[in-house]
Formats: structure tokens, sequence, C-alpha cells
């Protein structure tokens, strides 16, 4: 009976050692801290880690100018591996660091989780690419990037007004929230556009290698524009195996696309033509575009895609807002919250996807939409 | 004689989540318990109680079910939707709770029969194989479903949202992929706990009832158990759904901790099924303790492992490695009969009774 109860203690030590110190939401003093959250392993890696090298571009070059207010930025960055459940306990951990603004979190799903909490706990939160309406339905939660039902609209809109094609084959992901939420919305205002939507055709997470049987119904239909409202990895097998079944529509897709051109052995011949919605072009002439691409190619030896550049906005639009709230490095987390929710509809940001910038209350970005098109292996804007 | 050392051992493993619970109380109480781990407590049980469950199946009955995450999502989704539906006509956020509760482990029982029909009539690698494609099935019909309600009732379609046909006050609860987004915040803490001492409760005296030990004898010989006349699909279904049961029970925590609720690979895929035989496997295959012990290991170390950051996942598989190795090895046998808690209580009578 001794051992058991020396045991027992032993359990209750232990118990007691992983709960560590309690946490609250206090500054720190002498340096702000934004934390952000998003995957950096896992399938969405691609995301997170843009997101991660962005914001960390833009923490840079404001610390070096000085900070915000004279306040230097203190910046981490915590793995959520695309999971609602990570990302609330990547929110925990960074709470526990006593995080003052949230810049986060990369992906939809997790972050309507993380949003519940930062309401709770009534927290400024940005996301540079959360995208799904439920994203923003605080009144504390503001975002970068469009929602999936605008960037929809705004599609169809676009083919409509421009008359690039009336009959359209769509070929998306069912079971991923970006891309169902951006079909449902384009097969909602595409009629009002002139747009017959002569092939809807899906595919899941689990199934997405062999598109030829979409690919065959899009063709048989008779689309003249295939709509991909998808990610990149998809769209450069669809338009390999549609030109290997000699299928040549125009491809149509939204920002999900850009990257499209920096695949490993993608033959970039095959992405001529293609047309996409999307807030950022890498080879964009203007000064600050360059200065960023050449900044992360330097450091992080990649092409930064539309990720990067909606956290690099997101920093400054943070350093905007919290300037014109004057914020200090000593309020706590709420209290700067309340300063930031009104001053962010007061700003106006231009910044790398879009200028003049503004928000409305409900947490969404009012910018214009940018169509490019891939000529000779580069974007061009239309 | 022999009936008393069982009970005694039981109370241990009731014991250790007591005081788990006690101490993680005072800490919460005193407000010594960091953000992270006050997040952390609900998951605990739900992995916890997914341990329990699987157990029962992987070592009770001792069939290889790897489509253990399709029962969590079955019971994750009807108390959801359960409670999407009541979240204006029952206000009491308990009440609504235990009844979605109580809908989750009926619902999921009833797919764990419907699955175990067929699937229980094979044996060995063929079962795993086809419970890994039930668990597949499960999470692809959830991410096709949509389901909306209006004044004139609930509208159900797989093709898309627009196909649905709602009157204008039509609300979606299902949006295929996009799951269900709202989910009342009803999971505590307390409520996990007694979910999971419910859960222990079941499977312990399921194991020394005369039930359990007719599946244990199933499992252990089944050409013998049948010649004295065990009904051998009856007890196999009966310990299933118990199982698929208890798992859609820990469905209803998890649904009702997060705001959003989608059937991802991640959560509710051959992952989950995988990383929960995991807990099964090092906690001890049949050992329901050491699987809720295990469970409770392998959700908190990636999170204490954050500040290792990008080597994080790496470390975290080569720990699960030394782990295993470690568990598996002959000398920590060993020193795992010399120190086990039951076996320090019991030891020498044990010694007596061999003799």
């Amino acid at each position: 009976m001794k051992r058991f109860t020396s045991l027992m203690l032993a359990v209750v030590l232990g118990a007691t050692l992983l709960a560590g110190c309690g946490g609250n939401s206090a500054g720190s003093g002498d340096t702000l801290k934004i934390g952000g959250i998003g995957p950096v392993t896992g399938g969405a890696a691609v995301y997170g880690n843009a997101v991660k090298n962005g914001a960390q571009i833009a923490v840079d070059e404001i610390n070096a100018a000085g900070g915000i207010n004279g306040v230097k930025i203190e910046y981490k960055f915590e793995d959520d591996e695309h999971d609602a459940e990570k990302a609330v306990n990547a929110y925990n951990t960074l709470k526990d660091w006593n995080m003052q603004i949230l810049m986060g979190t990369v992906t939809s799903a997790p972050c309507v989780a993380v949003t519940e909490k930062t309401k709770e706990d009534n927290v400024f939160q940005l996301t540079p690419s959360g995208s799904s309406v439920p994203c923003t339905q605080y009144d504390n939660a503001f975002r970068i990037c469009f929602s999936d039902p605008n960037q929809g609209i705004a599609s169809a809109q676009y083919i409509g007004q421009n008359n690039v094609a009336s009959k359209v084959a769509v070929i998306y992901d069912s079971s991923d929230v970006y891309s169902s939420g951006i079909y449902e919305k384009f097969a909602a205002e595409a009629p009002n556009q002139g747009i017959e939507i002569v092939a809807a055709e899906a595919f899941t997470a689990d199934n997405k290698t062999d598109f030829t049987t979409q690919i065959q119904k899009a063709k048989d239909a008779g689309a003249e524009l295939v709509f991909l409202p998808i990610y990149y990895q998809e769209a450069t097998l669809i338009l390999s195996q549609a030109n290997t079944m000699g299928f040549a529509p125009i491809f149509f897709g939204c920002d999900g696309l850009d990257g499209i051109l920096g695949v490993e052995n993608f033959d970039t011949s095959l992405a001529e033509g293609v047309m996409l919605l999307t807030p950022f072009a890498a080879d964009a002439k203007d000064d600050l575009t360059a200065k960023f691409v050449k900044t992360y190619q330097e450091k992080y030896g990649e092409v930064p895609n539309q990720f990067a550049a909606d956290a690099y906005d997101a920093i400054y639009v943070i350093k905007a807002a919290a300037e014109k709230a004057g914020v200090k490095a000593d309020m706590d987390a709420s209290a700067i919250c309340e300063a930031m929710k009104t001053a962010m509809t007061q700003i106006s940001v231009d910044g790398l996807t879009g200028a003049g910038m503004t928000w409305t209350s409900d947490g969404e970005v009012n910018k214009a939409p940018k169509a490019v098109v891939i000529k000779d292996g580069v974007y061009v804007a239309l | 004689m022999k009936r008393l050392k069982i009970n005694r051992d039981y109370l241990i493993t009731y014991g250790i989540v007591i005081v788990f619970y006690v101490i993680m109380s005072i800490l919460k109480g005193t407000n010594n318990l960091s953000s992270l781990f006050k997040g952390l407590l609900v998951p605990l049980c739900v992995y916890m109680i997914m341990a329990v469950s699987l157990n029962l199946t992987v070592g009770i009955l001792g069939e290889l079910s790897l489509g253990h995450a399709g029962f969590m999502c079955v019971g994750a989704f009807s108390s959801a939707f359960f409670s999407m539906i009541m979240k204006d006509s029952i206000t009491n956020p308990i009440v609504r709770f235990i009844i979605a509760i109580i809908i989750s482990a009926v619902v999921a029982a009833i797919f764990g029969i419907l699955i175990g029909i067929p699937v229980l009539r094979l044996r060995g690698d063929y079962l795993a194989i086809v419970t890994l494609a039930f668990g597949e099935i499960i999470k692809n019909i959830i991410n096709i479903l949509y389901v909306g309600k209006d004044a004139d009732g609930i509208h159900v379609s797989f093709k898309d949202a627009a196909s649905l046909g709602m009157g204008e006050d039509g609300k979606i609860i299902i949006n295929g992929a996009q799951g269900i987004t709202g989910t009342p915040n009803d999971s505590t803490f307390t409520i996990g706990i007694i979910l999971l001492i419910i859960s222990l409760f079941i499977v312990l005296n399921f194991m020394s009832s005369r039930s359990g030990r007719a599946v244990m004898a199933i499992r252990d010989n089944r050409i013998a158990a049948e010649s004295i006349g065990i009904n051998i699909s009856k007890y196999k279904l009966m310990a299933f759904a118990i199982s698929a049961s208890l798992a859609g029970m820990a469905g209803a925590l998890y649904a009702h901790n997060l705001a959003t609720l989608n059937a991802l690979p991640k959560n509710f895929g051959y992952n989950m099924s995988i990383m929960i035989l995991v807990y099964v496997v090092l906690g001890g295959i049949g050992n329901i303790r050491g699987s809720v012990i295990a469970a409770a290991i392998l959700t908190v170390l990636p999170e204490l492992l954050r500040g290792l950051s990008d080597y994080r996942m790496l470390i975290y598989s080569i720990v699960l490695i030394g782990m295993m190795l470690f568990n598996s090895s002959s000398k920590a046998e060993q020193w795992k009969a010399k120190f086990s808690p039951a076996k320090l209580i019991k030891k020498h009578k044990t010694v007596k009774e061999a003799e």
C-alpha cells in the first residue's frame, strides 16, 4: 500500500508539472505580441508556410523602420495542421504566450473554430486567407482576402460582362469548403449573367488524380469554358489530362490557381491562356510587389504566392489600424480589440493585394478583383 | 476471492480518472492551469473514450477495426444536427446536451449493428479492410449530405445546397463538405469525465459479465466457443454495437467542443482510426487502463512539443516509435509487472496462488 501511495503521489506531481503556470492576457510591456496560426505541416502546409514567411517579412520591415507607434513587434507562428481542434490548441498556446493580436488562421474551417474563441476572449483577429463566410461572423474578426461567395459572384460577373463564354462547365472539389463555397455562389449568379452551366462535376479529396471522367463530361456537354474553383495542384492535372484528350476550352479559375506556374514537372505551356481572378500576381511591375518578391526569394528561395502577399498585407493592415487606434504595448488584448475594431473601418491601406483597401464592420474587405491571364509563361493583367 | 481482486483492479482505474479530474479541477479553479491545458481537457476525454471504445473491439472482441472514426463521425454529426435544430427550443444546455449524447450513442449503435451484420461474418484481415472501407464510406456520405430546415420541415439532398429547394426562412444545417457550423459549445470537462467513467463502467462490467466472458471465449477459441453453444454472431454484434455507441458518445463530445464540424480525413478518416488504434496498441490490447493513459499521453505530447516548431511532428513520430519499442520489450514488461499498482496490491497473493 505504501508503494501505491507513492505512485499516486508521483502521478499528482507529474500532473502539476504538466499543468505549468497559469496564463493571463496582460501585455508584457515593451513589445506588441502578434500571433499567427496556420498549417505548416500536413497537406495544406504550402499555405501555412507562405503566410508564416510573408508575415515575417512584413514584421522585419516594420521593426527595422521603428515598429508600430515606436513599439517593436514580437511575432510567433503556431502550427494547426489544418485541423480545427489543433487550431484551438495553437490559439491557446499563443494565449499562454500573452498574444495581443491574432493574424490568422490561414484555412477556413480552423478559422471558424478559432473565431469562436477570439470572440469569447475578445481578441482582435485578422485572417489573411480564411475565406468562408463564418470566419468573420463576429465584430472582432476581419479578413484580407475575398470571401468565397464574393469570389464566385465576381467570377460569374467577369465571365458574363466580358462575354468570355456562355456555356460553362465547372469542375470542383465537393469535399473542400473553399471550392464548394465558390461553386455554390457561382451557380447562383450564373443565370443572371446569361451563363449556362452545362456540366457541374465534382471530385473529392480522396479521389483527385484522375479527372478524365469529369473532363469528358464537360467536353460532351460542349463547354466553351471550364471554371475551376480549385487549388492549383489538381488544376495542373486537369490541364494536362484535358490536353491529352484533345479538349481545349478556356480555363478560368480563382485565387486557388495562383501558384500553378511554380509546380515542379508541370509543362507551363499547358497553362497558356488560363484566366484567373487573383488579387496578387508575383510579376507585377509596381515597386511594392517587386520589392516583396525579391526579399521573399532571397530569404526563402521561392516565388511568393497570393497567401504570402495576403499575410504581408495583414501585418501592414494591423500596423495601420493599431496606429489609428493608438495601441500601446502595455494594453491588454481586450482593450486593443475594442480600439482596433473601430479603427479597422476607418483606415484605407495600399497593399500588395489591392490599392485603397477598406473594411466594413462585418469584416469584409472592399477591393477590386483583378483578372490575369497566363501568357508566355507569366501572369499578364487583363 | 477472485471477484474481489478484479473489482479492486477496476477501482484503481476509476481512481486514476477521478484523481486526474480532481487535480485538474483544483488547478483550473485556482487559475494555475495554462490556457493550452484548459483547452485540451475536453479533447483528452474524447480520445480517452475512443481508446476505451476501440479496446472493446480490438482487445475484448479480438477483431481489428480500422474504421472506428466512422462511428465517431456518425455520433458527432447526429448529435450536432440535433443541437442545431433544438438550439431555440431547448435552452438549457445541459438537458439539450444530454439528449444529444443519447441520440449520438443510439445512432452510432444502429450504424454499428448495420455495419456489424455483414462485417462480423468476416475474420482477421478481411474484417479489418472492410471496416476501413465502411469508415471511409461514412465520411464520404457526410461530405455530400445537404440538410436544411425551413417552415415545411427538413429537406435532404445529396447533390448541392441549391437543390434543397428551401423556403425563405430556410436554414442549411449540414452543408456538404462545409459541415455544420455554429454548434453550441456544450462540452465541458465535467461532462467529459462523467462520460469517460460511464464508458469505463460499461466496458469493465461487460468484461466481467456473462456476455463479456462469452465474447472473450469467442476471441480465444472460436471453435471451442461454438461447440459449447455460444451464439457467435449475437455476442460479436453485441460487443461491436456497444463499442460503436461509445465512439458515438465521444463524437458528440467532440462536436460540441468546436464551432465547426467537417468530416475531413484528418478528424474522421482512416488517419484518426489508425491514431486510436495506436492508443490501444501502445496502452496494451485488452488493457483498458493502459489505453486511457496512452490516449492521454499521445494527445498531450504533440502540444508539449510545440516549442520545437518545425521539428515537432518529426520528434513526435520518433518518440512514438521509441515508446512502442520500449513498451514491447521484455525488460519493460518486467518493469511494468514490478511496478503496476494493481500488482503491487495483490502481488503476494498472486505469487501464493501460482505456487
